[in-house]
């Protein structure tokens, strides 16, 4: 693999997360560390807790996603903790931590969900 | 009362390895856990996962990493009190400190080390507005006696181990019936708990409702019956005694929360010195404290352990003459 600065800056895709308070964040995540959405948020240091560390097993980094973008399939873990979790959406609902930054991810749009007490 | 040198709260990897440290300096410890075993996270959330950046091991199961440190530790008997939160404290004319837990048990000492990780873990509750007018009054969290149930109508919620474990066991002549209401139709848990629970409703033993979930609570003094909305059926009332949500425990940081520490981000501010707090006295370890540049890991918290036990040497013994010792040179002599 050849490294430019061109194929540096397409190791970046945009998102935007939306806070528990409406407001928009647009992110910028690189598809080369290894990260997902939970860690993305934590970067930048939005209210995700990501309690478990990324093992799908807690449910504090679920999120909503509000974009048509075409994601990975739900593994029986992040199905499984989903199904402890509150305010599930069955269409939106997903775990930040199962869903990795991949370019396919550009332009992905998510909201965090609620947080019970 | 029990009397110790180090009064250790949290018995996770970072709080284990505090023993091992301090021992080396003949500090006696003794740990206070709200789990009923130690390990904290390791053996509560994740036993059979595997760590790989524990130095020297290229992967150890977060279960085994725990019967290590305790394997480690055992030279320096050092005593628990597991199944209970540390929940006050008090400072004594003398500078020690007496640290009370949820169930009235005692402890003293010079220093308290902080190793409290995320906090006490609590059951998950759904939410509900008026869920807390109805707990301990039908609502229950937590199966304390089975018995308590004897010739009720129950309503279980949740899909793991917990869920179908109790609802098979209850519904087995103890109950008068048994509900048990989960929002897929497949369950998380074990395959023959599963198979077990589908067989008692298959025989009209057990009510299964599935692709629902508990919406509302309503009652006078006490809970008398549940709001069920069902995927298809809509909004089901059902009279009950009791409903018992079993959605898993999450971390809380407690009551320690409000033991005059100085907290950000949910996290104790500690000296990178020798991670003393603001209370003289009073430490904290691992994954409950933050400074610059803090990073919430196994490794870390046992370098935190290790310099923070020279510092409480100082405090216990501010006369004696200390020295690193080199495990190597001396080995390791137990109590």
């Amino acid at each position: 693999m050849v490294f430019n600065s061109e194929t540096m800056e397409n190791n970046i895709i945009k998102v935007t997360v939306i806070d528990r308070e409406g407001v928009a964040h647009e992110l910028e995540a690189p598809t080369d560390m290894n990260m997902n959405m939970m860690e993305v948020c934590k970067s930048y240091e939005l209210p995700v807790e990501g309690t478990c560390g990324g093992m799908a097993m807690c449910a504090s980094c679920h999120m909503y996603v509000e974009s048509d973008t075409e994601l990975p399939e739900k593994s029986e873990d992040e199905e499984d903790m989903l199904d402890e979790a509150f305010f599930v959406d069955d269409e939106k609902s997903r775990l930040g931590c199962q869903l990795h930054i991949t370019p396919e991810l550009d332009n992905l749009v998510v909201k965090l969900a609620p947080v019970g007490e | 009362m029990i009397e110790t040198d180090i009064l250790i709260i949290g018995a996770g990897p970072t709080g284990l390895f505090t023993v091992f440290e301090a021992g080396l300096l003949k500090l006696k410890c003794h740990l206070i856990d709200s789990l009923p075993q130690a390990g904290g996270q390791c053996s509560e959330i994740y036993p059979k996962k595997p760590i790989y950046d524990i130095p020297a091991y290229p992967e150890i199961l977060a279960g085994d990493l725990t019967d290590r440190l305790m394997e480690q530790i055992k030279p320096f008997t050092p005593g628990f009190t597991l199944g209970e939160s540390a929940v006050s404290i008090d400072k004594q004319e003398d500078g020690s400190f007496i640290v009370t837990t949820n169930r009235g048990t005692k402890h003293k000492a010079p220093v308290v080390a902080i190793a409290g990780g995320l906090g006490v873990f609590e059951p998950r509750k759904p939410p509900i507005e008026n869920l807390s007018t109805f707990e301990d009054k039908g609502i229950e969290y937590i199966i304390k006696d089975p018995e308590f149930y004897r010739g009720k109508d129950v309503v279980i919620s949740g899909g793991g181990d917990s869920a179908l474990d109790w609802a098979y066991f209850l519904a087995n002549g103890v109950a008068k019936s048994v509900a048990l209401v989960h929002r897929r139709n497949s369950f998380r848990g074990h395959l023959d708990s599963v198979q077990k629970v589908m067989d008692m409703a298959d025989k009209g033993q057990l009510n299964l409702i599935t692709e629902a979930e508990v919406v509302g609570v309503e009652g006078g003094d006490t809970l008398s019956e549940v709001v069920i909305k069902h995927k298809s059926q809509g909004e089901i009332k059902m009279a009950t005694d009791h409903w018992i949500p079993l959605f898993g425990l999450s971390p809380k940081l407690g009551p320690i929360a409000d033991w005059g520490l100085n907290i950000a981000k949910n996290s104790i501010e500690v000296d990178t010195f020798d991670y003393s707090t603001n209370i003289d006295g009073i430490y904290a370890i691992g994954d409950v404290n933050t400074y610059p540049g803090k990073l919430k890991l196994i490794l870390c918290g046992f370098h935190e352990a290790t310099l923070m036990v020279q510092s409480a040497f100082a405090r216990i013994h501010p006369d004696k003459k200390n020295v690193l010792k080199y495990t190597t040179v001396n080995g390791v002599n137990g109590f």
